[in-house]
């Protein structure tokens, strides 16, 4: 009997966005305890203090800077994400003409570089707006969340089209022959169905924004990794110490996108089995 | 005697995808209470019928007239169309993210804006009527195929259409389940409802059709009351088609 080959190979499975997995943090966690050994050994030649010590002394400092990156993240996100709904419902808009600046305006900030995005923002955006008569500063951290919330807006967008358009046919013209408007069938059938698929991705695009926030110290924004290297120059800029400073940064960010990106897989899991 | 105007009257519809022309002149009436049967092979533009009379698809020419209302109107109210004009799917196309129950109140919560608890009430009984007591809470995924089926006809019915056009609705289906639906079917034919059905379920349309049309490429070839059609259809398309379904 003949068997059609084609038929039995497996579909390539599809791409999927890495996620920090167990590995990762035990990898970090063993390069910290090395690091901070190793400038331990070489600081109680010098008689510096312990490196311990000065990592718990600098510690509330760098959790301010960290927090300050999660808030960018958060914000940026937030932002984001209610432009890319909007812009991701422009793509499946009835008007063509709309359609096709929200896809360029979609594929433009998807495929810039965050940083390039970041640097523009920073640049172009006046450091305050007029909105009637009140005058509204914009620090530099608010552009750089601006500068964040324009990839976001992008993928968030993607994520939205791709979503809406993996809905069957079907259910647009079931919602229709029951006198549904469009409107209606947008909000209250289809975007519901694609909670579901939009929330996995949306989450990892999370996890992506929020590492980098630190691209943020690159345009002057005094966010965890800029204190990082202020705190490095306060103890004298000893060499030794750059890796257990950046190597504690590297474990608070993973600390936090850790559990994020369990949840994405979980959920993803579960999202699979139930649809 | 002076016998009423057709329920739905279809006069001379052409319709053209691109270039291809799917419909050529079809005409035929349907009058209240009938049971009509439209046969033919795939691709003879018998969803197109029906989606044509629902409004979903626009014609390019010819009439269709529902309870008086000229269907291919710029004008049309299509809100009032959809009220009398119900449709069930081939693939159920039930709302995934809802109970049976949720699916069958929706659009008459939604889109007529009725009470909900009269439609509530409503929604129970027809779930009643066919035959799915107990079943209000699931969702369309822990249904059957003609369990799902059955919860489209109620969510049809729910809105009190005057006419309802099936689309294969069980070609979908596994044979053991097949038949639950067409009992469903007959008794809203039997209730009095009238219904345009597109099927391949043979021995049904002989039996609960009180017309029969055959289709092959966008024309009606023949057509007659079921005992003649089945008996003596005359064309050679027909019998071809017969003869490999039956
Ligand atoms: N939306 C559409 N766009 C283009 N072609 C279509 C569309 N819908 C149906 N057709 C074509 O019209 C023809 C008739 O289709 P259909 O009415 O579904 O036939 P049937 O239901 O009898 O199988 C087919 O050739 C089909 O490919
Ligand atoms: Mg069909």
């Amino acid at each position: 009997m003949k068997v059609l080959p084609v038929i039995l190979r497996p579909a390539p499975a599809p791409w999927r966005a890495p996620v920090l997995d167990r590995r990762h943090g035990l990898f970090l966690a063993l390069g910290l305890v090395l690091a901070v050994g190793a400038a331990e050994a070489q600081g109680a030649a010098a008689a510096h203090p312990s490196v311990l010590a000065t990592l718990w002394r600098w510690t509330p400092l760098l959790m301010e800077g960290f927090v300050f990156n999660i808030a960018i993240s958060l914000l940026a996100m937030a932002i984001g994400t209610v432009m890319g709904v909007l812009l991701g419902l422009g793509q499946v808009a009835p008007s063509a003409a709309l359609r096709r600046v929200a896809w360029f305006l979609t594929q433009f900030f998807r495929n810039a570089p965050w940083l390039v995005l970041l640097f523009f923002a920073m640049f172009l955006l006046p450091f305050e707006v007029r909105v009637g008569g009140v005058t509204i500063p914009l620090p530099g951290w608010l552009k750089a969340t601006i500068g964040f919330s324009l990839p976001v807006m992008a993928n968030t967008a993607e994520i939205v089209r791709g979503a809406i358009q993996s809905i069957p046919f079907g259910q647009w013209e079931a919602a229709e022959s029951l006198a549904f408007s469009r409107r209606r069938t947008l909000w209250m059938i289809i975007l519901p169905q694609c909670v579901k698929r939009m929330l996995p991705p949306w989450m990892n695009l999370y996890s992506l924004v929020t590492m980098a926030t630190v691209l943020a110290s690159v345009v002057g924004v005094t966010e965890m990794l800029t204190l990082v290297s202020e705190v490095h120059a306060a103890e004298g800029g000893r060499a030794e110490l750059l890796a257990p400073l950046y190597g504690y940064a590297l474990i608070c960010f993973f600390l936090y996108c850790y559990p994020i990106g369990r949840l994405t897989v979980h959920l993803e899991r579960r999202f699979q089995v139930r649809i | 005697m002076n016998p009423a105007p057709p329920l739905l009257s279809v006069r001379d519809v052409h319709k053209k995808f691109g270039d291809v022309e799917v419909l050529k002149g079809v005409s035929f009436d349907v009058r209240r209470g009938e049971v009509i049967c439209i046969i033919g092979p795939s691709g003879s533009g018998k969803s197109t019928i029906l989606r044509c009379i629902n409004a979903l698809v626009p014609i390019d020419s010819g009439s269709i007239l529902v309870d008086g209302q000229e269907v291919n109107d710029p004008k049309l109210d299509k809100l009032a169309l959809r009220r009398k004009v119900g449709m069930v799917f081939q693939q159920y196309n039930l709302f995934p993210h809802k109970t049976a129950l949720q699916n069958v109140m929706m659009a008459p919560i939604h889109v007529l804006k009725q009470d909900k608890a009269e439609v509530e009430a409503r929604a129970y009984r027809l779930m009643k009527k066919v035959r799915l007591e107990g079943k209000e809470q699931s969702y369309p995924g822990e249904l059957s195929g003609g369990q799902q089926q059955r919860v489209a006809i109620a969510r049809s019915l729910a809105m009190n259409p005057e006419i309802i056009l099936f689309d294969e609705v069980t070609a979908a289906l596994d044979p053991e389940t097949v038949k639950e639906v067409l009992v469903t079917i007959r008794e809203l034919a039997e209730d009095g409802m009238t219904c345009v059905l597109v099927t391949h379920e043979m021995g049904f349309a002989r039996e609960v059709g009180d017309h029969i049309y055959f289709t092959d490429r966008g024309v009606i070839v023949e057509h007659g009351a079921p005992k003649e059609f089945f008996a003596q259809a005359q064309d050679p398309r027909t019998r071809q088609f017969l003869d490999q379904i039956l």
